[in-house]
């Protein structure tokens, strides 16, 4: 029971009181770029679950076993070679082994690679020392905060583009608003978890 | 004035291709650590130094690099400086170092660094190109000073601590929160939407949709590697 309220206490404290593009800026990019439809914003959050889950397993072993102490000033340079890489291999493996997987999820995979919160999250939970569980639980905490995120934002994206906009707010103004909105209403969250 | 020299590219950097004004491009940093001026000026100038540093290697290199692993090539020079960047505040501001925090380490993926590099010092002399790091850096710190003096303003009275508002004036603090970042990013594109100021958010065919990921599909290399499938 411990555990589990652990896990249940960490997601939502990552997904939602912490959301990693309303309260912590990251991955803001592809939140602003690739929030135009539901559909592709569903993609897109998924595949960052994706790699954000892999890629934190990896850096954290990486961190652990070989840099641990004597190398730490090497973690970025490693950590954005790692995902790098990362994203490069699981595009090839894809596109061999599950090309309808690669379809819907392919297009994506290039532009994780500069999507801040993959690195963002393997930086933040080597710094903070986290155990192996907790590294886990944290990033795939963060990546599901992301997904709703960018759902929602690409849900109400589809819905005001018919509306009567002032003329100067259209396109990426209006946007901004939106998340400015977004991010208020995720203040509701910080009450929950004291 | 003329292409490529030093005062030309400061001009095209601060002004005509303002980072984040004109071009949209590196907004996490942007609006993340913006809460105040000082960190405004801390962020645009560890990012300056960056920019500076890479574009002037890169472009020594820029022989040698063999086109296709040129993306990794990239990283690496521009971590390395990051790292660079990052010991040396820890060791001689600290206080910058702590409120900037996670922000140091993501300057490598700020799209301006990458971006400038494939589209500007991969394909032009060390020179100019040390000179377009340093322009597009000074832009980027203006920019982000500018944004940061006005959040901190609003939300606290001050600018880089001294009270400029009146006593009775009651601080909007949700302009240093989260939500106020958007707030004020919407409120500035909204006005170069009036004004038509040259932006990425109103000339699209030019730049970029206003992200980096549209951005990148164009300029870094991606777009050419879709293409060939």
């Amino acid at each position: 029971m411990n555990f589990l309220s652990t896990l249940f206490l960490g997601i939502i404290s990552a997904a939602l009181v912490n959301n990693v593009v309303l309260s912590r800026f990251l991955g803001l990019c592809p939140f602003l770029g690739v929030s135009k439809k539901t559909s592709t914003a569903l993609g897109m959050g998924t595949a960052v679950i994706a790699v954000i889950t892999l890629s934190s397993a990896i850096t954290y072993l990486i961190d652990h076993f070989i840099l641990h102490e004597k190398l730490v000033y090497l973690r970025t340079i490693v950590f954005i070679l790692i995902i790098a890489a990362l994203v490069q291999s699981v595009e090839i493996i894809l596109k061999k082994k599950i090309p309808s997987l690669y379809k819907a999820l392919g297009v994506y995979l290039p532009l994780i690679t500069t999507n801040c919160a993959v690195l963002g999250v393997a930086i933040d939970s080597a710094q903070k020392n986290y155990t192996f569980s907790e590294t886990m639980i944290y990033s795939i905490g963060t990546a599901v905060g992301f997904l709703i995120a960018i759902v929602l934002m690409a849900g109400i994206r589809e819905r005001i583009e018919h509306n009567d906009i002032p003329e100067s707010f259209k396109g990426m103004p209006i946007v901004l608003v939106t998340a400015g909105l977004m991010a208020i209403a995720f203040y509701g969250f910080k009450g929950t978890i004291s | 004035m003329k292409e490529n020299t030093p005062l030309e590219r400061l001009y095209n950097g601060v002004i005509k291709e303002n980072p984040t004004f004109v071009l949209m491009l590196g907004m996490c940093p942007t609006l993340a650590v913006t809460t105040s001026a000082v960190n405004g000026v801390g962020m645009g100038l560890s990012t300056c130094a960056v920019l500076m540093m890479s574009n002037l290697i890169i472009s020594i290199l820029r022989k040698f690099i063999p086109e296709r692993v040129r993306m990794p090539a990239y990283i690496v020079v521009v971590a390395s400086f990051v790292t660079v960047v990052e010991l040396l505040m820890q060791a001689y501001v600290r206080s910058v170092y702590t409120s900037l925090g996670l922000y140091i380490p993501l300057i490598v993926v700020n799209c301006i660094i990458l971006g400038r590099a494939e589209s500007y010092a991969g394909k032009n002399p060390p020179l100019a190109s040390f000179f377009d790091g340093l322009g597009m850096g000074l832009g980027f710190t203006l920019a982000l000073t500018v944004i940061g003096a006005l959040r901190e303003l609003l939300g606290t009275g001050e600018i880089f601590g001294f009270r400029i508002m009146p006593e009775s004036f009651e601080p909007v603090s949700i302009m240093i929160m989260a939500p106020g970042a958007f707030f004020v990013l919407a409120i500035l594109t909204a006005l170069q939407n009036r004004f038509k100021a040259p932006s990425a958010t109103n000339r699209s065919d030019k730049f970029c949709s206003g992200s980096c990921s549209g951005c990148m599909q164009k300029n870094c290399g991606f777009r050419e590697r879709s293409d060939e499938e």
